[in-house]
């Protein structure tokens, strides 16, 4: 008896500890001298890290999800947490990440004063990272439509400052310009939320979803909280934020920004379409979003190859490839075999998209700090200076190729197949197509930086293991190469029960 | 035409105003304005649905209402920041306009 009250209890507390232990790193950064607070923060995302790796264990060991209400109080007036096979894998992806970038940020060891004060993180850093892990575990763990609007928000308030850090006139810009289409797409979802409410009289999503039908109303709502999400997932048209912001911000929040904060939203419309909605409305909206998603591919990799700089192009190229997380739609929905192939090659996609951009974009960051600027036609020679670093940019573009061995290309094959036995042709067509541009792009860069510079570099040293960071973290998205080809039965723990019959 | 229905009305109409605003403003302080319009909008709206009782059967319904302010707290830290990086902004451009004595590192 006190046994599984003991297991109940700390599956309540993981639950609630991945929401607020970020959270502990804020009281040190406002207290403590600036060296100790960024190691108690570092030790603080370690300690998140453990809880969702915790809570990933218990999920597969379980094979249910995990849920709890809190204080004891039911909806509709509680409000829920729960972590299926989805949420507990998006949240170990986010803790890897951010851990990562907080090393990557942590002021190098033993370095002169001098150099330290020039590459030190201000203590707003620390608590941006903080909060935003924070309100991104609350995101994939909320089962509350008004308790993601509030973590949305609180994403929001802790992702824009990260862009303007700095402080200079085009960052400001750039924030300002992400915080209006952030708030616009906030306030359409709460919009949609309200409208549920109004039908049902419920905010909890398992709630809704059993009750929902393809009423003008509930598709209303869906189409308002679709739209408010795409805005905050920058897809093709609504993606013009997206470069100023991610390249315009520090390196390591760059990182953090293009490889997880984007994917909250994603996370959301996967909720709204998979679990929220009808299977034949979601069938008929899914070409729309995949039409979305081909045209951002096209569109952000042909801008991302005319880009002058080099963390612009890395940001155009996040843009485009967001659009392969919505090819996956139309594959997903539909009752087949292949769709829950399909589903995992994007789930796969996803994550190993996160970990090769955060890579890039540290390995981008780097080389700027050697040479002192990240314009694309002066990389000449680069790899000679941060050669690790040069590898990691080199093998996260790998996977964003879809190139053997690295997890983006089994993602592909995974969405290929899927495309091919379900009829999409042009689904399959786009991913080839985006797969040879991201080809055009990365090996671009690759090249130039391979070469024998025309005059000797002035280089600036960088710490070597910052490169290190930014090598691991590719290799993770290069590890990611090594899954097994078939559907992750881990990933629909807990999912609906029309997904049941489709997983082996 | 009954009060929960014009108030329904006048949230939507509100919306809709906030919307074209967002979409079509060119300046960021009226678009700002714009997203508090369309905010309004959405709170009236649940206004609307909590006076219609939809959730517990009640004669008003109390979760929206707790909801609605909860809401508002979030739309009006929102826009604070959004006029505190617009400050910033207005400061960074004058600064920008105005000649500079002396070189100071590169911009």
């Amino acid at each position: 008896m006190s046994g599984i009250l003991g297991s109940a209890l700390a599956g309540d507390m993981l639950l609630v500890g991945a929401v607020i232990l970020p959270l502990f790193a804020l009281p040190p950064l406002l207290l403590a001298p600036p060296r100790l607070a960024e190691r108690l923060s570092v030790l603080v995302l370690l300690a998140s890290l453990l809880v969702a790796l915790a809570l990933a264990a218990r999920v597969g060991a379980d094979g249910a999800a995990l849920a709890t209400f809190i204080g004891g109080w039911r909806p509709p007036l509680g409000v829920g947490l729960r972590a299926d096979g989805f949420s507990a894998f998006m949240l170990v992806m986010t803790a890897v990440v951010l851990f990562a970038t907080g090393l990557f940020a942590m002021t190098t060891p033993g370095a002169a004063p001098g150099r330290v004060a020039r590459g030190r993180m201000p203590p707003a850093f620390w608590m941006l990272l903080a909060s935003v892990f924070s309100a991104l575990n609350l995101v994939f763990l909320a089962e509350d439509l008004f308790t993601l609007y509030v973590a949305l928000e609180l994403l929001t308030f802790a992702a824009v400052p990260l862009v303007c850090l700095d402080g200079k006139l085009a960052q400001v810009e750039a924030a300002l310009r992400y915080l209006l289409f952030a708030l616009f797409g906030s306030v359409l979802y709460l919009l949609g939320a309200v409208i549920i409410y109004g039908l049902y009289g419920t905010l909890d999503i398992i709630l809704v979803a059993r009750a929902a039908s393809a009423s003008p109303g509930f598709v209303l709502a869906l189409a308002a909280m679709s739209v408010g999400m795409m805005a905050k997932a920058a897809l093709f048209p609504l993606h013009l934020w997206l470069p100023p912001a991610h390249s315009g911000a520090p390196p390591a929040a760059s990182a953090m920004l293009s490889a997880v904060v984007i994917k909250a939203p994603i996370f959301l419309l996967v909720r709204f379409w998979l679990d929220l909605a009808p299977t034949g409305l979601a069938v008929a909206v899914a070409p729309v979003l995949a039409g979305l998603g081909a045209a951002a591919i096209l569109v952000g990799s042909l801008v991302a190859l005319a880009q002058p700089r080099l963390k612009l192009l890395i940001a155009y190229s996040t843009a485009a490839q967001i659009g392969y997380l919505f090819l996956m739609f139309p594959l997903a929905v539909v009752a087949s075999p292949w769709s829950a192939l399909a589903w995992t090659g994007g789930a796969l996609h996803l994550a190993s998209h996160a970990f090769s951009k955060a890579a890039m974009f540290m390995a981008a960051g780097l080389m700027a700090e050697a040479l002192g600027h990240d314009r694309i036609s002066g990389l000449s020679g680069v790899g000679r200076a941060v050669p690790v670093a040069l590898v990691a940019f080199g093998l996260g573009g790998l996977s964003l190729m879809g190139l053997p061995p690295a997890g983006g290309f089994i993602a592909k094959v995974m969405l290929l197949s899927a495309a091919i036995h379900l009829d999409a042709w042009w689904i399959a067509a786009v991913i080839l197509a985006g797969g040879l541009l991201a080809g055009g792009y990365v090996l671009k860069v690759v090249g130039l930086a391979l070469q024998r510079p025309a005059e000797p570099l002035a280089v600036r040293p960088v710490a070597r293991w910052r490169e290190w960071v930014a090598l691991a973290l590719a290799l993770v998205a290069v590890g990611f190469g090594f899954v097994p080809l078939e559907p992750s039965s881990f990933l629909f723990i807990g999912r609906p029960a029309s997904w049941a019959g489709l997983v082996p | 035409m009954s009060t929960p229905t014009v108030m329904g009305l006048l949230g939507a109409a509100l919306s809709a105003i906030g919307i074209y605003g967002l979409m079509v403003g060119r300046d960021a302080l009226a678009r700002l304005l714009a997203f508090n319009l369309l905010g309004g909008g959405v709170f009236l709206v649940f206004g609307v649905v909590a006076r219609r009782g939809a959730g517990a059967g009640f004669g008003a319904d109390p979760v929206p209402q707790a909801l609605v302010i909860t809401g508002i707290v979030v739309a009006f830290s929102a826009t604070a920041l959004a006029v505190a990086l617009l400050r910033r902004l207005a400061e960074l451009r004058e600064k920008a306009r105005a000649p500079r004595p002396a070189p100071e590192g590169e911009a």
